[in-house]
């Protein structure tokens, strides 16, 4: 991999990832890695997005299934498109 | 099978049961709350002394009594702590708690205020501290095995990059370090939510897991349904977490599990406060997820250094235990510094692998166990927290 990456994603299943940069802009060609096996692809982010805030990695749909970790961290609660900020706007747990 | 950590050793405190101790302390001890301006008095009288003042111990009863007694007697206990002064208002309560530390054999003395007023009680009890100090501080320090550590973890002010860095970094220590012989533990029941169907299976067999999940089943059940008003969005995740960018309970537990890291099980259960007595290995003790109380019942259960990773920057420390605090997060090292001791940000550049981190994180123990104060042991954090059951009688 060469250079500093803007996103790390857990695993490969996964939905969202991790802004690990400060002050992250929209329209950012943003590189990603997948901590997983350190493969990398690229994104443009559509938001500015806070450090250790997450990002959509494809188009999302209301009661869809967030996946981080290859594991279940909740429901959209409204759509997100590719490159869109996730959280507790858009996201809720399903638990409580 | 010898690993490159079998060498590895520190210069610690042999105590008589055995354990081995990290710190020197002479804890100056309250049975409860009253009886904290005379315990404030004889540490302020006598030097090298360390007076750890808290808010209950009157007229509690039942398993929240039972849950006192234990984390008063664990801490007196805890193998950093040389000698021990106890002080309560009357008699009774003061002599179970000096006998439950006097099991350890190290020096303890008890001494109540009824009858005796505080001056008098502070005096008797300021020469008898003196005599402690004398004796703790011509203790010599030896040779110690890494294996003989007892070393615990709770994270604080969580965010996505405690699940990416400064968890798994505990985890890959304790992988590490829990094939030579050292005792773990991890807790902080309500943050398992969203994992625990991965925690249940990260026990040491069936029983075991079963044993977990109907605890934290239990917790659910007699806490969160009982208490609960709306939901517990505000609280888990907490507004930190939040900035930081945990949006759920679950993104957080998922998080949080990576402390234990890829290998290693749990073998039992605690109590809260509770002192293992199955052997080494790890232990998941049934705590509150609130930093000051996890670590405190987990000091009391004779654990001698304590692991933090945090995201947004929890300043959390202990009187007995030395807080290593780890952090992931560019920002926090950027505006926090001086409270982290471990700095894992180079995970996030993909600079650093985990494997270096956990090393990093070896030898920031080692060096803390062999006297190195922590950052929040300079800053002055000795936060002592009781955990308290339900209300008092």
């Amino acid at each position: 991999m060469t250079g500093i990456p803007h996103l790390l994603v857990h695993e490969h299943d996964d939905n969202v990832g991790v802004v690990v940069v400060e002050g992250l802009k929209s329209g950012t060609k943003m590189l990603c890695c997948i901590t997983a096996d350190n493969s990398t692809f690229e994104l443009e982010a559509m938001a500015d997005v806070p450090i250790g805030h997450k990002v959509a990695l494809d188009d999302l749909k209301k009661g869809d299934t967030a996946t981080k970790y290859g594991e279940d961290i909740g429901k959209f609660i409204s759509d997100v498109n590719k490159g869109g900020h996730v959280h507790v706007h858009n996201l809720k747990t399903k638990r409580w | 099978m010898a690993s490159k950590y079998s060498n590895r050793t520190f210069m610690g405190y042999r105590r008589d049961n055995g354990r081995a101790g990290v710190r020197n302390h002479v804890l100056i001890l309250p049975v409860d709350d009253i009886s904290n301006a005379a315990v404030e008095a004889v540490g302020n009288n006598i030097k090298g002394t360390l007076a750890v003042p808290h808010a209950y111990g009157r007229l509690q009863f039942g398993e929240d009594l039972d849950l006192h007694f234990r984390t008063m007697i664990g801490t007196g206990s805890n193998p950093n702590v040389a000698a021990c002064i106890v002080i309560g208002i009357e008699p009774g309560w003061t002599k179970i708690i000096v006998d439950g530390i006097a099991k350890t054999g190290k020096p303890v003395e008890g001494f109540s205020i009824e009858q005796n007023g505080d001056l008098k009680t502070i005096m008797d009890a300021s020469r008898k501290a003196k005599e402690f100090v004398h004796y703790a501080s011509e203790l010599q320090k030896e040779e110690i095995s890494i294996s003989e550590l007892w070393v615990s973890t709770k994270c604080g002010e969580s965010d996505t990059t405690t699940g990416l860095g400064s968890c798994p970094t505990v985890g890959n220590m304790f992988d590490k370090l829990l094939p030579e012989g050292i005792y773990g533990c991890f807790g902080e029941t309500s943050e398992i939510t969203g994992a625990e169907h991965i925690c249940k299976k990260r026990a040491i067999n069936e029983e075991v897991g079963n044993k977990w999940y109907k605890m934290w089943e239990a917790y659910q059940n007699e806490v969160i349904e009982q208490f609960k008003t709306d939901d517990l969005s505000d609280s888990q995740p907490t507004k930190g977490n939040i900035e930081g960018g945990l949006s759920t309970i679950e993104e957080k537990a998922l998080g949080n599990l990576e402390k234990i890291g890829r290998t290693s099980k749990y073998i039992d259960i605690l109590e809260p406060a509770e002192i293992p007595d199955s052997g080494n290995g790890l232990y998941f003790m049934d705590s509150s997820s609130a930093a000051a109380e996890c670590v405190t019942l987990m000091a009391a259960g004779g654990y001698v250094v304590h692991t933090f990773p945090t995201g947004q920057g929890n300043v959390v420390g202990n009187p007995i235990v030395p807080v290593v605090k780890i952090t992931a997060n560019p920002r926090t090292i950027r505006t926090m510094s001086e409270h982290i001791d471990v700095d894992v940000s180079g995970i996030l550049k993909r600079e650093m692998t985990i494997d270096e981190a956990g090393d990093n994180l070896i030898d920031m123990i080692v060096r803390t166990a062999n006297g190195r104060n922590t950052a929040a042991e300079a800053l002055g954090h000795r936060e002592f927290s009781m955990t308290k059951l339900y209300r008092s009688a």
